[in-house]
């Protein structure tokens, strides 16, 4: 009981990134009618988003410590942050700690920035061409995100760690220790879905996008701007994938194709979950993430050596294959 | 000539020429100048040249004329090279058999995935063969690692049980491939003045292998099989109403672009005996859908184009490192050239992907038909001219 309940627990964080990466998916495939290949590029940008914060955070000045010295009996050189002459010693530590948790404030104004100017600048003129051209327009533009990223940042990956605060482990039950950070992830995650569906459920906004999904010609002869609404989904569905990378980090290391590797695996999240279904998403990410954890026991691969790398594909095929419009999927949706 | 039209023939026939003369045009500089590092006529590269060639003319089959998108098409290459290399571990070193068995092996597997993929389309048919493709992948990298040799790749070995021909040579080391005797590693450098020109063996036996797969995919685009596959493309659901069933069409053509990538996949082993799994991953479909979107998909011509502007980029472009840039704006006063040494210094050398995916976005922003659109487009503003220059009112322009 307790080996299933600790891969149930494994498999989440790892399913809530996928979830997270979905969710922006099908919110922009539901509502642009937009296959985006470069989603995994922005959730990468979000993890990078991190990465930059931390760096700002040490940017630091040279001081002359007078009380240390060196063997030679000069004093010694230390490096302080800005941050903590401004804030003080052990505020400034604090916050050059927390500086992952802190990324989110930070990427969010970001990634709706690139969200919109990506829509505005590009996508938005792909809307009636085929499905084929809009995934290679985005797969191009993923290749360049990632080579930019790669320039600034380099090829290697980069330490993001959690605050101290939240990196220990916690012993959730007997015999059951768990990372703390991944806990927070996910329930990181379940706060950032719930916002997404509350949003779209509970407000006028949501509502009209909604419609506007359901059919957007006649919300649109209601005399509502539905392109306007539906650029701003976008930036969100952005916003969203880029919190996913922001606070991945310290979970693997940000590196520049990140987003590629998660691309790949999200795609079938969506086909899993059906095409345009937002819970149908959520839903096959944190399944998908919890079968990968089971298949990756000691026991799953010594009976079948290699399913933790297929299981995925595997359930992605069969589902594909039975339930053409995945678990959740609606009608109508891509069935040319 | 052969079967085809005349323009069609006219068409094979200055590829043949480039193709049989590769080792002149692309060694335009002279050894030694500053230019030389853009000559491209080594072996290596040219094998690459065709062999992607192949590799693209196959996939733009399944996805020019077909319209289908497969994001996997990389595990058939994959399949190629394995089973070549199974048969120059088995067999003989000759590279015949090698290539055979690689199409017929990788014809088999596309049988058996397009079997499955087919029965969906759009972007459920992509994401199918993707998922298809990275599966093979994960299984030859660790599963199948007593047919795949794992992450280390398949090699051959100096205890290779060779049916015909010895496991070593009498100098203890693995005998090389050959085809009929005629060694596939063996040149012939001529020096003319400051040039100097390589003749490879592969690169002929590539090189004649691709001119056939040419024609074929000519005599496939210009046969009623071929109209059908446009047929399926342009609307397959008229085709439904009219009796049609366009499974049978798209199984075959999926399997036939597939054979082509095995060839390919053959072909690359039997110019270097080995083959890893990363050649299965998903971004090595990737490369070959940007060659052919690149190219032109849907034209003849377009994939092969393609492909060599890629594999030149990949080992031309990202030779230019800091220090060639400053040669080359070495004239300039000190601050202008350091600006734009910085400039230029993203886009080149180990940043040439970023230039690549820059292209590759243009291209399909502003040129949908690829090079080959841009050059009738630059073929037609000459056409035009001329038209207007003799005479404005008999000129007529075909309608299509």
């Amino acid at each position: 009981m307790d080996a299933i309940l600790l891969q149930i627990l494994n498999g989440l964080d790892k399913g809530s990134a996928y979830a997270l990466i979905a969710l922006g998916l099908t919110l922009i495939f539901g509502t642009l009618g937009v296959v985006n290949f470069a989603h995994g590029a922005i959730f990468m940008i979000g993890a990078f988003c991190s990465v930059t914060l931390q760096r700002l955070f040490n940017l630091s000045y040279e001081v002359i410590d007078e009380t240390q010295k060196d063997f030679l009996g000069n004093p010694l050189k230390v490096k302080t942050p800005y941050v903590e002459s401004w804030f003080g010693p052990e505020m400034g530590a604090t916050i050059i700690d927390w500086s992952v948790p802190l990324a989110i404030l930070f990427a969010i104004p970001v990634m709706l920035v690139i969200g919109y100017v990506m829509e505005r600048g590009l996508i938005k003129h792909f809307y009636k061409r085929p499905h084929a051209d809009q995934i290679l327009v985005t797969f191009g533009l993923a290749i360049v995100l990632q080579e930019v990223i790669k320039y600034f940042f380099g090829a290697n990956p980069i330490q993001t760690p959690a605050p101290e605060a939240l990196s220990g482990v916690a012993q959730l039950a007997e015999g059951i220790v768990y990372p703390v950070w991944r806990i927070v992830y996910f329930c990181f995650a379940v706060v950032i879905i719930g916002a997404v569906f509350a949003f779209l459920q509970f407000t006028t906004f949501g509502m009209v996008v909604r419609a506007g999904m359901a059919d957007r010609e006649t919300v649109g002869l209601l005399g509502i701007d539905i392109d306007k609404r539906f650029t701003i989904m976008f930036g969100l569905a952005a916003a969203v994938a880029g919190l996913a990378g922001v606070m991945y980090g310290p979970i693997n290391a940000p590196n520049y194709h990140m987003g590629m590797d998660f691309l790949v695996l999200s795609f079938v999240v969506v086909v899993v979950g059906g095409m345009g279904s937002l819970p149908g998403a959520v839903l096959a990410g944190f399944v998908l993430g919890i079968l990968e954890s089971f298949a990756s026991t000691t026991w799953a691969t010594t009976t079948l050596p290699g399913i933790n790398q297929i299981i995925i594909y595997l359930v992605a095929i069969i589902i594909l294959l039975t339930r053409p419009r995945g678990l959740m999927g609606r009608k109508g949706v891509m069935e040319d | 000539m052969f079967g085809l039209e005349k323009n069609d023939s006219k068409l094979l026939l200055i590829v043949a020429v480039l193709v049989l003369l590769a080792p002149f045009i692309l060694n335009p500089f002279p050894e030694g100048s500053g230019l030389a590092q853009f000559n491209a006529g080594y072996p290596d590269l040219m094998q690459r040249f065709v062999i992607f060639g192949i590799f693209a003319i196959g996939f733009n089959i399944m996805f020019g004329l077909t319209g289908y998108l497969s994001f996997g098409h990389a595990a058939f290459l994959g399949v190629g090279s394995y089973s070549a290399v199974w048969m120059f571990k088995l067999l003989s070193m000759n590279i015949l058999p090698a290539i055979i068995l690689s199409v017929i092996i990788a014809g088999l597997f596309a049988l058996l995935i397009g079997y499955v993929s087919l029965r969906r389309s759009g972007i459920y048919f992509s994401i199918l063969t993707l998922a298809f493709a990275q599966m093979s992948f994960a299984l030859a990298y660790s599963v199948l690692t007593p047919l795949t040799n794992g992450e280390t790749g398949l090699q051959l070995t100096l205890d290779d049980p060779r049916v015909l021909g010895v496991s070593a040579t009498a100098d203890g080391s693995i005998p090389v491939t050959n085809l009929f005797g005629l060694e596939m590693r063996s040149t012939f450098q001529l020096n003319l003045g400051d040039w100097l020109f390589t003749f490879s063996a592969g690169y002929y036996v590539c090189a004649v292998v691709m001119l056939l797969a040419f024609y074929l995919s000519v005599r496939i685009f210009r046969s009623p099989f071929g109209m059908m596959l446009r047929a399926i493309k342009s609307n397959q659901q008229r085709l439904y109403y009219t009796g049609l069933n366009a499974r049978p069409y798209t199984l075959a053509a999926f399997v036939i672009s597939g054979m082509y990538a095995g060839l390919a996949g053959g072909l690359m082993a039997s110019m270097d005996p080995l083959a890893g799994a990363e050649r299965m991953q998903w971004t090595a479909s990737g490369e070959v859908v940007l060659m052919t979107i690149l190219g032109g998909a849907g034209t003849l011509i377009g994939p092969v184009l393609g492909a060599g502007m890629i594999k030149y980029f990949e080992n031309i472009f990202s030779k230019i490192n800091d220090n060639v840039l400053h040669g080359w704006f070495s004239f300039l006063p000190d601050g202008i050239e350091d600006f734009l040494v910085t400039i230029v210094h993203p886009f080149v050398g180990k940043g040439w992907h970023l230039t690549l995916g820059i292209i590759f976005m243009l291209v399909v922003i502003f040129l949908p038909g690829g090079l080959v659109e841009g050059g009738q487009r630059i073929g037609r503003l000459f056409k035009r001219k001329k038209a207007e220059d003799n005479d404005k009112s008999t000129s007529t322009e075909p309608a299509e």
